[in-house]
């Protein structure tokens, strides 16, 4: 198949190097500790996973760290999350501890589903995170069903979705985005645009470049931006979040990001040149992130304490899943026929 | 007792389960302004209001998921399908969320959500608004699947659906809606899983649901005239099954026709007859029958139609060959 360069009308602001909103290290520091635990998190995943301890699929956001971390630093805890199966870092960002994220996918009792759900199926009703899903685009219209409630209730929460690029091909995502526009559902559909649907990139998949302007069609609001500073992400999904919290109004919001690893642990990556990932190493948002805080005037003592504490939190969690019982459950959640 | 239609049933369920929980609300195509394509949802946008009765696009994926996202927060939906033919274009959130979310949570969060219509072949509708996919469904741990043939247990079960926690499929019987039936004046429910023995008999027993009821009372008529007594047991629910109403049945018949609209393959009456055999084998006197329709797509033509589908003379020609009189 010959690729064609693509025409694409219209298209929404991408400012790849422009200026940075202003931040705290009160703002930041947080926001820092969390992408570097969901980082170690995934490491660690990545290495009992290749010890054979962690079975199935397995998805890592490494490099996509921001946009999660960025998008629920702007909710309140009682908003509703709904993720993909790559949402390890979207659960620990809304609030789920490591201990239950990593024993889950060790398939332990004391994993967060219990065993019942792994790596792709995280679920947490403490926190308000309606779960990670397995198939690409269905759990866009569940995402609009937690906003239906909410507007049914009118109880001022809104209901963040996330989904790669890859989502916006398919009905669900077609269908739920529609819906949420006719009825005027407290949401925010966050595209996180990896430019990879496994190893396909969006040119090979989509007519046009820009996923935001699907938003059109429905006269939604729609914004498109890169998610390489936590701050940015959370300042620009905040906008989208007020409206929905305000006007119940919902926005399509695409965040062009990368993820240095394949699309599961079985993916060496061939699609993708050296020097490409090379590149998006080098804006590798972690590492933008801390040179940040040294800016904004957090010293390095303090940075090491932080990264210390974080190392110590992802080494008891990893300690917890490996010591922890085996599953032992399969049936006390179906009816019995 | 009045008599009303097995129509008017359903809608006084939901009406009635409406009033006694804000939580439940009916969403589909046609539910509202136009009163259900069927006439099912009659006179509920006027009681209950946009808010609870809301009428949607051509979009069965997009809505059945709506459902199943506000039932896992606490909502109550319940999801018109126009017929059950077009729950296919919604079958990833029916399996692959709605039966699933319950035990893939790990037990955190129950979807308490009911997707009914019609179901089954009506008259000359063609292939395509023909089918029963009660055996699709009824394959899947993590649904529960209702069929009732009469008025009476129209209504009781379907608020029984209603108050479920975890996600019920309900199949109405598209040409079963103007059928009357005495139901009582006085509120009443009906568990799920548990069967109903539509007539009592001695000589065969047969297992029918939903509209195939019916023709097998038809038949049981027939088969009278020859002193031939049949037992008609009806499940209503089919999963969970009824297994022990149907064993008992047989256990004192020794003999089983199982009767339904679908098509044999794979059908659900091949489980009913697993389980007879399972639990009857020493006192069957004969082999289990089965009466489906014609493995193929439905005709259009009326005598086409007619034959392709079980009735009254398959079910007694079955009847007979348990009995070795043919």
């Amino acid at each position: 198949m010959v690729a064609i360069p693509m025409k694409t009308p219209e298209t929404a602001r991408v400012e790849l190097h422009d200026e940075l909103p202003s931040t705290t290290v009160e703002e930041l520091a947080p926001l820092y500790r969390q992408m570097l635990a969901i980082r170690r998190l995934e490491e660690a995943s990545a290495k009992a996973y290749s010890q054979g301890k962690i079975g199935g699929f397995l998805h890592l956001i490494i490099g996509q760290e921001a946009v999660c971390t960025g998008a629920i630093a702007a909710l309140r805890p009682d908003d509703y999350v709904v993720a993909t199966y790559r949402e390890h870092g979207h659960a620990y960002a809304k609030g789920v501890p490591a201990r239950p994220i990593l024993a889950e996918l060790y398939g332990k009792k004391t994993g967060l589903v219990r065993g019942l759900g792994g790596s792709m199926h995280l679920f947490d009703k403490a926190t308000n995170f309606l779960g990670g899903y397995g198939i690409v685009g269905g759990h866009v219209p569940i995402a609009a069903g937690a906003a239906f409630a909410s507007k049914y209730r009118g109880d001022g929460r809104v209901t963040l979705c996330f989904f790669g690029e890859g989502a916006s091909t398919i009905g669900g995502f077609a269908e739920g985005l529609s819906l949420a526009a006719l009825w005027k559902l407290p949401i925010v559909l966050i595209c996180e645009n990896n430019q990879y649907s496994m190893g396909t990139p969006l040119y090979r998949s989509l007519a046009v470049e820009d996923v935001s302007l699907r938003a059109l069609a429905h006269g939604m609001p729609r914004d498109r931006f890169d998610g390489d500073d936590v701050i940015k992400v959370k300042r620009r999904i905040a906008e989208a979040v007020e409206r929905a919290r305000e006007t119940g109004e919902p926005t399509l919001v695409e965040v062009i990001t990368y993820r240095f690893r394949g699309h599961s642990m079985s993916d060496p990556g061939l699609y993708r040149t050296k020097d490409e990932v090379e590149e998006w190493r080098r804006r590798d948002p972690l590492n933008r992130c801390r040179a940040r805080l040294v800016e904004v005037g957090m010293d390095e003592a303090a940075l090491t304490a932080l990264e210390d504490d974080v190392k110590a939190e992802i080494e008891d969690a990893v300690r917890f899943a490996e010591d922890s019982p085996a599953a032992d459950d399969y049936l006390s959640y179906v009816e019995k026929v | 007792m009045p008599v009303i239609s097995y129509r008017e049933a359903l809608n006084q369920a939901m009406r009635e389960e409406m009033e006694h929980d804000p939580n439940v609300f009916i969403m589909g195509e046609e539910v509202g302004h136009y009163n259900g394509a069927y006439k099912v949802t009659q006179g509920l946008l006027q009681r209950f209001s946009e808010r609870r009765v809301v009428d949607t696009p051509i979009a069965e994926m997009g809505f059945a998921g709506i459902g199943v996202g506000a039932a896992m927060v606490g909502l109550r939906p319940i999801i018109e399908f126009m017929t059950f033919n077009f729950s296919l274009v919604a079958i990833d959130q029916i399996i692959n969320n709605a039966a699933k979310i319950y035990q893939m949570s790990g037990g955190q969060f129950h979807v308490p959500i009911v997707f009914r219509g019609p179901s089954g072949p009506a008259v000359q509708v063609s292939s395509q608004h023909s089918q029963s996919f009660e055996s699709f469904y009824a394959h899947v741990p993590g649904l529960k699947v209702v069929m009732p043939s009469t008025a009476y247990d129209a209504k009781g079960l379907l608020k029984s659906a209603i108050r479920d926690d975890n996600p019920v499929v309900f199949m109405e019987g598209e040409t079963l809606y103007g059928m009357t039936g005495e139901v009582p004046a006085e509120e009443y429910t009906l568990p799920l899983g548990k069967g109903d023995v539509k007539r009592a008999g001695t000589h065969v027993t047969l297992v029918a649901w939903s509209r195939m009821v019916h023709t097998c009372l038809d038949a049981a008529k027939v088969l009278a005239a020859d002193g031939i007594e049949a037992e008609v047991v009806d499940p209503r629910t089919l999963r969970p099954l009824d297994t022990e109403l149907i064993v008992t049945s047989v256990k004192k018949t020794g003999r089983c026709v199982i009767v339904e609209v679908g098509w044999p393959m794979a059908g659900f009456g091949a489980e009913v007859a697993y389980r007879v055999q399972r639990g009857c084998l020493d006192h069957l006197d004969a082999p289990i029958e089965r009466v489906t329709s014609d493995d193929v797509p439905m005709p259009y033509a009326k005598n086409l139609e007619d034959e392709v589908q079980p009735q009254v003379k398959d079910v007694v020609a079955a009847v007979r060959r348990t009995l070795y009189l043919d």
